[in-house]
């Protein structure tokens, strides 16, 4: 794990700054910030672990626990909210059997909430693998999951 | 490789670059389809793979472009189609089932398919103009054409990722007029120009500028500001989506003013689009030689980096965003020193917003006097909205300085769906408040919308029908505020925690009248001992919707009743048994198991089972609609 982050740090300008892009890195390859990416990441920066587990935790991109071969985001903006977005978030919730910030058992799917996508013209909206979905329904949002499953 | 040396360079690629735009419109039938977030969630990347797909086999030569948002997001896809000596004409709702017949009708056929146009796409650029058919300009659109477009103007219109589209469309000829100015000269036409930060916060752009060149040092930092936190705002994803050059150039031309050379922009992640379009034209501007050493031969050495945004709404106060930038928690400082003399790293460093950058070039050309001429009292010049929520026709505008609530909603907007009534709007995000339907008359500007205890804020505008329930808005707000609250300091910390709780404690239908005034008290101690914006306009949507919706806090606690059938612990779902068919289908989906009734007899639901999620609601079937909801006592039903 360190020399890996140890190449991350390389392509940056240098120590300074590089805390929240180094974590940014780890995700990207990693999907989540392992135990072992804090203790990494703290040994290369010459910084505790609690300093970087403070700043990982502080920010809700960084996800803590192992995401599902499939993310779904639900939005739950302000738009979204007002449009039905918890209704959404309740279904998706109910019919994967996790509560958002969790992975289904099997590792297929991990379930999110979102403070804005910025799609609000076209609320409810959620999005699966980046991939964003618009004026949806409970139903219609259980059958693109289920879409995925097959 | 075209790199401009000078100025006399950067003209002779412009000319070069305007006769291949115009080209684009006179060889060949040209499509267009708007490829913002907004509109690929609406499938416009299948919309467009289903006409290429359409005419891949007809040996039809067309060529097809992209464009970031026009704004008319209810109507998204859309696809503008331009015919050899036709008019351009925009096309909605182009999903890709439409698509056969776009291409029979609008591409292949010989008229302009009028009963889909949502109207003719005038460019200076095209001589086929809306004159000539009976489809009236889009600029005549409801929706556009009280819109005075400064920071959109290309937005809709040029392919986001060609600089030579920017270029052709004027795009950097205020840079090369910047760079032969004196930096206070640039300084003094922005502070005529009236121009205040579109962030929120309304601090004029010029004065911050002047303290920030007048500070002393060398290196000096520019920051953009593209962290659009507030949930419910996306004006400057569609900028940097579908404009990313104006950015830029507003950033160079302050970067000259106040005496940078080093930029940075700090997006969100959570804006993929932006992100790699940015990039793209970072790449652009680079190659161009508009970024980089002796830029334009002025001797201005200056650079842009991006730094993603992890997620922190409170990153949008500039010492916590600095703090972020630096590899901190995001925790904002207490101010002086201001961040014009000591800011990141410690350097004086100026920051503004995305819409703010994407204003400068016009002012330049134009002159500071035009862009005061615009507007009304000391808010000068336009604003970009995002409209959503219970509209018609949500999307992205831009309006002067002064248009009533009422104008935006119903002219623009089109009016509420369902013809219901409007309840109110909500400006400025969790920072801001809900101005009640009967003060819509109150002008969009900085000071009208402080009078009635709203804010601008960064331009997010939600309209809500009567479907909304203001107590559980305002929770929302709080829930939103406290979680994103920074820690550091204690009103707004423990305030909005607590403020929450009563909050919660109102839609459970546990309050008494007594915490309304607690809440009060809390929502002023929270205001005025916050250390920055977040804790300080954090009451602002509990503030306002005690003034101007006291009654509806009153109906909760006193009747426990939530007149707009919201708030769960307050409501209760009930089978009218004249409507129920006994189809069976509520009993099917109900995931708690609490409907139940036999064949040909009406249904029950057990309201001690019931957990109130709706599910039964959404799938009884219309002609029945024999579900409903009631509030105010839990209703008994017999068996």
């Amino acid at each position: 794990m360190e020399a890996k982050i140890r190449a991350l740090l390389e392509e940056l300008p240098g120590k300074e700054g590089a805390l929240i892009p180094l974590l940014q890195g780890v995700q990207s390859t990693l999907g989540y910030i392992s135990q072992d990416a804090v203790e990494a990441i703290g040994e290369v920066l010459g910084i505790s672990e609690s300093e970087v587990y403070g700043v990982a935790t502080f920010y809700s991109e960084f996800r803590l626990f192992e995401p599902g071969e499939h993310q779904v985001k639900v939005c739950l903006g302000t738009s979204c909210y007002l449009k039905g977005g918890r209704e959404l978030l309740e279904r998706l919730s109910r019919s994967l059997g996790i509560p958002p910030g969790r992975t289904t058992p099997d590792g297929r799917f991990s379930l999110e909430t979102v403070a804005c996508l910025g799609c609000c013209s076209r609320s409810p909206v959620m999005a699966v693998d980046g991939v964003v979905y618009g004026n949806l329904t409970p139903l219609q949002a259980k059958a693109i999951i289920a879409d995925l499953d097959e | 490789m075209k790199r401009a040396s000078d100025s006399v360079d950067l003209e002779k690629i412009r000319r070069e670059a305007k006769k291949a735009w115009d080209d684009l419109f006179s060889a060949d039938t040209l499509v267009c389809t708007g490829m913002s977030t907004c509109g690929i969630s609406a499938l416009a990347c299948q919309t467009q793979d289903a006409i290429k797909e359409e005419l891949s086999g007809r040996d039809f030569p067309a060529r097809f472009m992209k464009v970031g948002c026009l704004g008319l997001c209810y109507a998204e896809p859309l696809v503008y189609v331009k015919k050899i000596g036709m008019p351009m004409v925009c096309y909605g709702y182009v999903t890709p089932e439409v698509v056969p017949s776009l291409v029979d009708k609008a591409i292949l056929g010989d008229d302009l398919w009028k009963e889909r146009a949502l109207g003719i796409v005038d460019l200076p650029d095209i001589k086929e103009r809306s004159a000539q058919t009976d489809i009236p300009s889009i600029w005549d659109h409801p929706m556009l054409k009280p819109q005075i477009r400064i920071a959109l103007r290309n937005c809709g219109i040029i392919d986001p990722e060609s600089i030579d589209h920017y270029l052709a469309r004027g795009g950097y000829s205020a840079l090369a007029k910047a760079l032969i100015t004196k930096p206070e000269a640039i300084i003094e036409e922005v502070k005529g120009s009236g121009l205040r930060g579109r962030g929120g916060a309304g601090f004029p752009t010029g004065m911050k500028w002047e303290f920030c060149r007048k500070a002393r040092g060398r290196e000096k930092y520019l920051i953009c500001n593209a962290d659009e936190g507030d949930p419910g705002a996306f004006m400057d994803r569609s900028v940097l989506e579908g404009d990313p050059h104006s950015v830029l150039e507003g950033m160079l031309i302050a970067a000259h003013a106040i005496g940078s050379t080093a930029g940075i922009i700090y997006c969100r992640a959570e804006y993929p689009l932006a992100l790699q379009r940015l990039d793209i034209a970072l790449r652009q501007a680079r190659d161009y030689g508009l970024l980089g050493d002796d830029i334009l031969g002025s001797g201005m050495d200056f650079d842009i980096t991006i730094k993603e945004g992890a997620g922190a709404f409170v990153c949008g106060e500039e010492t916590a965003l600095m703090a972020s930038i630096e590899g901190h928690r995001g925790m904002p400082k207490t101010r002086p020193p201001f961040p014009a003399n000591a800011g990141l790293w410690s350097k004086p460093t100026n920051i503004n917003n995305v819409e703010t950058f994407a204003n400068l070039s016009a002012i330049i050309n134009r002159g500071g006097d035009w862009y005061n001429s615009i507007g009304i009292g000391r808010s000068k010049g336009t604003k970009t909205l995002s409209l959503a929520g219970a509209v018609r026709r949500a999307g992205l505008i831009e309006v002067p300085m002064g248009i009533t609530l009422r104008e935006i909603i119903f002219d623009i907007g089109g009016g509420i769906p369902g013809d219901r009534a409007c309840k109110g709007v909500l400006t400025g995000g969790p920072s801001g408040g809900c101005i009640p339907a009967a003060h819509l008359d109150t002008p969009v500007d900085y000071e009208s919308l402080a009078k009635v205890g709203s804010i601008m804020g960064s331009g997010s505008m939600i309209i809500i029908d009567e479907g909304t329930c203001i107590v559980d808005l305002a929770r929302f707000f709080l829930t939103f505020t406290q979680r994103e609250s920074c820690g550091k300091c204690t009103p707004c910390r423990i305030g909005t925690r607590q403020m929450l709780g009563i909050l919660e404690k109102i839609t459970r239908g546990e309050a008494d009248l007594s915490d309304l005034s607690k809440l009060e008290r809390l929502a002023n101690a929270v205001r005025n001992g916050s250390l920055c914006g977040l804790g300080s306009t954090a009451p602002n949507p509990v503030l306002t919707t005690l003034r101007f919706f006291k009654s509806e806090f009153e109906e909760h606690i006193l009747r426990g009743n939530c007149p707009s059938l919201v708030c769960k612990d307050l409501t209760s779902f009930y089978i009218d048994p004249g409507s129920c068919r006994s189809c069976g289908i509520c009993a099917e989906s109900c995931p708690a198991e609490a409907i139940t009734g036999q064949f040909k007899e009406a249904h029950v639901i057990d309201q001690d089972k019931c957990i109130r999620c709706g599910v039964c609601i959404s799938v009884c079937p219309e002609k029945f609609s024999a579900i409903t909801r009631k509030s105010g006592k839990k209703v008994v039903q017999c068996i």
